[in-house]
């Protein structure tokens, strides 16, 4: 019996049966699966959850049951009705999910597109060049000493017995300031840094000394009347030639690599003595193009040693030129090119592409050489 | 000095390969650069050849000969041969490649018809064998120098090696087959037989004639001189081919025989002699000064003003010779010369090789002298030339004159163990006694210290220091350990070591591409980039000896040399050109303050320190910017935007900041740039004192055009230096409030000519310590702020160190800022 029954009219009411709950649910999660985005799930969710709904006019039908029916079909509805509500919240956060899905999607972009808007630079490669050949030396504990570019002459030669009218003089081809006799030049080298750093620090003193340097050479291929080196030097209590070749060996095996050595050959410099040529062992090949025509190293041209610069014993006289006891100190010093350097290490050809300044150049090794 | 390894053999014993010799050679210290086989490539026969008879042909457009040329029998007899060269007669012996000989450089010689007649060979010069240079005719041997057929290759020296040997400033003694030879000998432990040891077959002095007097009148600049007299000599007897072939072999070409024996014997001896025309002498011949101004010309054809400092050879007339350079032309023994004075001397080292450099003069005898020359043997090495002269010249020796100053023996005391302790090896004394031994040393031993007597030939050995260096490059630098030496710890980078690398990595990764160029500049530059006569950057060191007599001096700006380096990137076809360059300028010329002079037997005074640092031109770093074209492409994101003015300020900005340093804007006035468009930039101290540090913005159009640069092309240029000087070494933390921030929009209408900067100052005064921040975004003129104003629109933020900001509170602090900037600035809201 339904009760209260107050209308006595015969009225078709739903079925309130469990196979018609049942299917009620079931059409309503068919129909929620098949929505595919937000906007179809909100129709869903009036069609079958709405006021209109065939479970909530189910559910009205519930007062008419008679009392024993009404508690199993009431726990029934409600339990359809909590179905579809969790199945519609679970949809819904899918439809979202794919809805943001979708806003990213189309969002998409040529990611392949050029991103360059500005420019990239870079620093000279001499530069960073000698901040790396500088660094291996702080690492050692050396410092960095600096000097003038436009030096005095006494500084430059006669502190590193090259006496006026001594052959080493013409040997490098001096810049003169004002005449040839005002006692200022264009340093040739950077050995007067040497002779600063000693008459300002007593022994010991280990330092490294980068700078730019000049000559009255015509600019080629090969040349260039500006160009820059690097210096090293150690005055201490007993340091010995050893110790020069050590140092030279650190160096080579730092910037080129490990196990490449030097080699030293006896040479002359007015300022060091015993003196030598620096060689370093070829790094490409290293050595095994010696005497082997089938396969040409075009960094060492087969020799397996590359010419890289000079050393030797700093010359009792300069200490004293400086006020060192040679009797108590004695010091190492050497000295290479950048630019050559830079040329074999880094396979620059023509020595103009280092000084004329043509951005395609710079920018080729970024910030690092 | 060029050597063959033939001559090397004969005074030596040894018999190895050039290579393997100039190895040796190298590991002792001199530097063989090449070692070239004379006539390399050549295979085949060369013959002895005697003209027999020259046919001209004279229908051709040069002269050409046909030759009847006896070869000998084994070669085919008498062959025709067709000669273009003119330089031999009937009965001269020549030298003649046979057909089926190969000329080096791949020439195969045939028989061929040409000029009408069949050329079965070839008449050679000594380029085409590969000897030399000389190609002016055919070589022409000496007579009796072979029969016709006799294999030429001996003769000509073919096959042998060459040793090319740069000699360093400290080693004359190896400008001579005899200095080599030495060092070859104790390369390989084979006993030297010195050639001035060698008994010298000359008769004694006839002293039918009284020989020629001599005299120095400087007996420091000239120790020793010696005169010898020859007469009655045969100047037209011909040099033998064996010497002719050392001569050409050693670099040096053949003149005449009185010549080429000098020539030789200085190669041999490594003693220059020089040769007069003993007719052509008046009285003495002394070393000696000339008079002030005096002219000379030398052999090279030059005249020269002599001054009473050079050291001269002179006779009773005047100046003959520029002492160990160059004779004169006057007193030149000739071709026909008979009556010989040979003048054999030493002189001072540093005299010649002031003589040297004062007249750009350089020649074989210089290059020697300059370097050293052995003490003793210019006696040995005038009879030495003497007797190759009478043997083949003849002639009749008349005597030997000669003045000697005191000789002084370098003696050098040195402990046995002191190579050793400089080496960082072992070296047992007995070797250095044995090698100091071996360069020529006398050593006698005193319990331990060494009392070492150096070898006259030896004048580079002065200290304890050369000693030790003979001894180490004879153990061989290969030998010696390596071992690296423990520096005391270190400081790293200095601070402003660090800042200026600093610096060129933020312009790098602002896009600016570092360059460097040269810093020569000249007065063309100056008048390019507008630079008034009086602007203290004229005031440059001028260079005595530039490369460019356009570019003579030093640039005192950065500027003036990276515009040019923009201008090339320009011509390169870059359109796009953001450069700079850190590098020294040159603030001064050098005219007025003198570097004190200084020896070197003591470091200099405090007093001789300070002037000489005085006297050199400030040389401080700069940076500088040159920005030309589009600073961002066109792309998708939109068209290209070109570098302005703000860019070269910003470039300024990074750098600073870079250093920890905040730069003032300011207007500045810069005629290198834009009048209007020209920043003056500022940096503050630790003190608070506000310095010019330099300049940036548009470059004035002037400019731009005497470069050949695009419109509105940028720069900047900073001294880098002054920056870093006001760098905080230590950066302070922030203090900074949490309360809310309050902000609020500000646009007041100023006169079109007043700074932003100004008037945001203003408003930082007025606002006080509540403002947080102040920024400009809109700068806008146009009708609705009329004539000649623009609008300015700043936002500010304001925050309080304790509580929230009121609105009245903002609002008055905001009032506040606006009513400086209206007294300051004239600047009224909008
Ligand atoms: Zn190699």
């Amino acid at each position: 019996m339904s009760a209260p029954n107050k209308e006595y009219d015969p009225k078709q009411v739903t079925d309130l049966s469990e196979e018609s709950v049942n299917r009620m649910v079931a059409e309503a999660l068919a129909a929620m699966n098949n929505a595919g985005n937000l906007a179809e799930l909100k129709e869903v969710r009036l069609a079958h959850f709405g006021d209109r709904s065939p479970l909530a006019l189910a559910n009205r039908e519930i007062g008419a049951l008679p009392p024993a029916a009404k508690a199993e079909v009431g726990k029934r509805v409600g339990q359809a009705k909590a179905q579809i509500k969790d199945a519609l919240s679970n949809r819904e956060e899918e439809l979202e999910v794919l809805r943001d899905q979708q806003v990213l999607l189309e969002e998409t972009v040529d990611i392949t597109v050029p991103t360059d808007r500005g420019w990239v630079g870079g620093r000279h490669p001499l530069t960073t060049l000698m901040e790396a050949m500088s660094d291996v030396f702080i690492a050692m504990g050396y410092s960095i000493a600096e000097g003038p570019e436009l030096e005095a002459e006494w500084v430059n030669f006669d502190a590193l017995n090259v006496p006026a009218d001594h052959p080493a003089r013409t040997m490098q081809d001096t810049f003169y300031v004002t005449s040839q006799d005002s006692g200022a030049v264009l340093r040739t080298q950077t050995s007067p840094i040497q002779i600063r750093a000693m008459l300002e620090h007593k022994p010991p003193i280990y330092v490294v000394a980068p700078g730019r340097v000049y000559r009255t050479d015509e600019l080629d291929a090969t040349h260039t009347p500006v160009f820059h080196q690097i210096e090293g030097l150690a005055v201490d209590r007993g340091l010995t030639m050893a110790d020069l070749k050590g140092t030279l060996d650190h160096l080579a095996e730092q910037m080129f690599g490990a196990g490449i050595v030097t080699r030293l050959r006896p040479s002359y410099f007015p300022f060091t003595e015993p003196s030598a040529e620096v060689d370093l062992q070829c790094f490409i090949c290293r050595g095994a193009s010696v005497g082997n025509s089938g396969t040409p190293c075009r960094t060492c041209g087969n020799e397996g040693w590359i010419e890289w610069g000079g050393c030797g014993m700093v010359n009792p006289r300069v200490l004293r030129a400086v006020g060192i006891d040679p009797h108590v100190y004695t010091g190492f010093a050497f000295g290479m090119g950048i630019e050559r350097t830079l040329m074999f290490r880094n396979g620059v050809t023509d020595m103009r592409d280092m000084v004329e300044g043509d951005l395609r150049f710079t920018r080729a090794f970024g910030v690092e050489a | 000095m060029r050597i063959p390894i033939s001559w090397i053999s004969e005074l030596t014993g040894v018999t190895a390969s050039g290579r393997e010799i100039a190895e040796h050679l190298i590991a002792a210290g001199l530097e063989v650069e090449s070692v070239q086989t004379i006539g390399e490539g050549l295979s085949g026969d060369l013959v002895v050849g005697r003209v027999e008879e020259i046919e001209e042909l004279t229908e051709f457009k040069k002269p050409i000969r046909y030759c009847l040329v006896d070869v000998g029998a084994d070669h085919g007899g008498i062959r025709g041969i067709i000669c273009g060269a003119q330089n031999f007669v009937v009965g001269d012996l020549v030298v003649v490649a046979v057909p089926g000989t190969i000329l080096p450089g791949g020439f195969e010689i045939s028989a061929r018809e040409t000029y009408g007649k069949v050329s079965n060979g070839m008449i050679c010069s000594e380029r085409e064998m590969g000897l030399g240079e000389d190609h002016e005719g055919i070589l022409v041997l000496p007579p009796e120098t072979a029969s016709a057929g006799a294999n030429a290759k001996p003769i000509i020296g073919l096959a042998d090696e060459i040793l090319d040997i740069a000699v360093t400033p400290d080693r004359g003694y190896a400008l001579s087959a005899r200095g080599i030879a030495r060092e070859v000998c104790i390369a390989y432990k084979v006993p030297f037989s010195d050639p001035i040891d060698r008994v010298v077959h000359v008769p004694a002095p006839s002293g039918s004639t009284k020989p020629a007097e001599c005299a120095s009148d400087d007996l420091e600049a000239c120790d020793l001189f010696t005169l010898s007299t020859v007469v009655n000599f045969n100047p037209y007897a011909p040099t033998p081919q064996w010497m002719k072939n050392r001569l050409r072999d050693c670099g040096m070409r053949s003149v005449s025989l009185a010549v080429d024996i000098t020539n030789y014997v200085m190669l041999e001896s490594g003693q220059p002699l020089h040769a007069f025309d003993l007719d052509k002498l008046q009285g003495t011949v002394r070393a000696g000064h000339p008079i002030e101004g005096e002219l000379f010309e030398t052999l090279d054809h030059v005249e020269r003003t002599l001054s009473a400092s050079d050291l001269v050879i002179l006779d009773d007339r005047g100046t003959i010779g520029l002492a160990g350079v160059m004779g004169g032309l006057d007193a030149e023994i000739s071709d026909s010369s008979t009556n010989i004075a040979l003048e054999a001397a030493h002189f001072d080292s540093m005299a010649i090789a002031r003589s040297s450099r004062k007249y750009k003069l350089s020649s074989e005898a210089s290059r020697r002298f300059e370097r050293g020359v052995d003490r003793t043997i210019a006696p040995y090495a005038a009879l030495r030339a003497i007797e190759l002269m009478l043997e083949l010249g003849g002639g009749e020796y008349v005597g030997m004159n000669a003045v000697e100053a005191p000789m002084q023996v370098t003696v050098i005391t040195i402990s046995n163990q002191l190579p050793a302790q400089i080496a960082g090896m072992e070296i047992p004394a007995q070797q250095v006694v044995d090698l100091l031994t071996a360069v020529g040393c006398q050593v006698t031993q005193e319990s331990g210290q060494l009392h070492v007597a150096v070898p006259s030939w030896r004048p580079d050995i002065t200290d304890q220091a050369d000693l030790v260096e003979e001894v180490i490059r004879l153990i061989g630098y290969s030998n010696l350990p390596s071992t690296l030496p423990v520096a005391p710890a270190g400081r790293g980078v200095t601070h402003s070591q660090k800042l200026r690398r600093r610096v060129g990595t933020a312009l790098a990764h602002a896009g600016l591409s570092e360059v460097l160029s040269y810093p020569f500049v000249g007065p063309q530059d100056l008048t390019a980039l507008r630079i008034p006569a009086q602007d203290p950057r004229r005031d440059m060191p001028t260079l005595a000896n530039p490369l460019s007599d356009e570019q003579p001096w030093l640039r005192s700006s950065i500027l003036f040399t990276l515009i040019p380096t923009a201008r090339r990137n320009l011509g390169r076809g870059h359109t796009s050109i953001p450069i700079f360059e850190i590098g020294s300028v040159f603030q001064g010329g050098m005219d007025t303050v003198a570097i004190p002079h200084m020896n070197v037997e003591h470091p200099p005074t405090p007093e001789q320190w300070s002037a000489l640092e005085n006297a050199l031109p400030n040389q401080p770093l700069h940076v500088a910017a040159v920005l030309i074209g589009e600073a961002q492409p066109a792309g998708w994101w939109g068209g290209a935007r070109p570098f302005d003015w703000s860019d070269a300020v910003d470039s300024a900005r990074i750098l600073a900041e870079s250093c920890g340093v905040t730069l003032a804007v300011s207007r500045g006035a810069d005629p290198i740039f834009h009048p209007g468009r020209c920043a003056q930039l500022s940096v503050t101290d630790a003190d608070g004192a506000s310095h010019v540090v330099g300049a940036a913005g548009e470059l004035h159009p002037a400019v731009c055009e005497s470069f050949g640069l695009p419109p509105r092309s940028c720069a900047m240029e900073i001294n880098l230096n002054a920056v870093i000087k006001c760098a905080p070494l230590v950066m302070p933390a922030p203090v900074f409030s949490t309360q809310p921030v309050a902000k609020e929009d500000l646009a007041v209408v100023v006169d079109q000519n007043m700074d932003a900067a100004l008037v945001e100052q203003a408003l930082r005064e007025g606002a006080g310590d509540l403002l947080e921040s102040v920024r400009l975004f809109d700068v806008y003129s146009g009708p609705q702020v009329g004539e000649g104003k623009k609008s300015l629109a700043f936002a500010l933020r304001f925050r309080s160190p304790d509580h929230t900001l009121s609105a009245e509170e903002t609002a008055r602090v905001r009032e506040a800022a606006l009513q400086r900037a209206t007294h300051v600035c004239g600047a009224v809201l909008r």
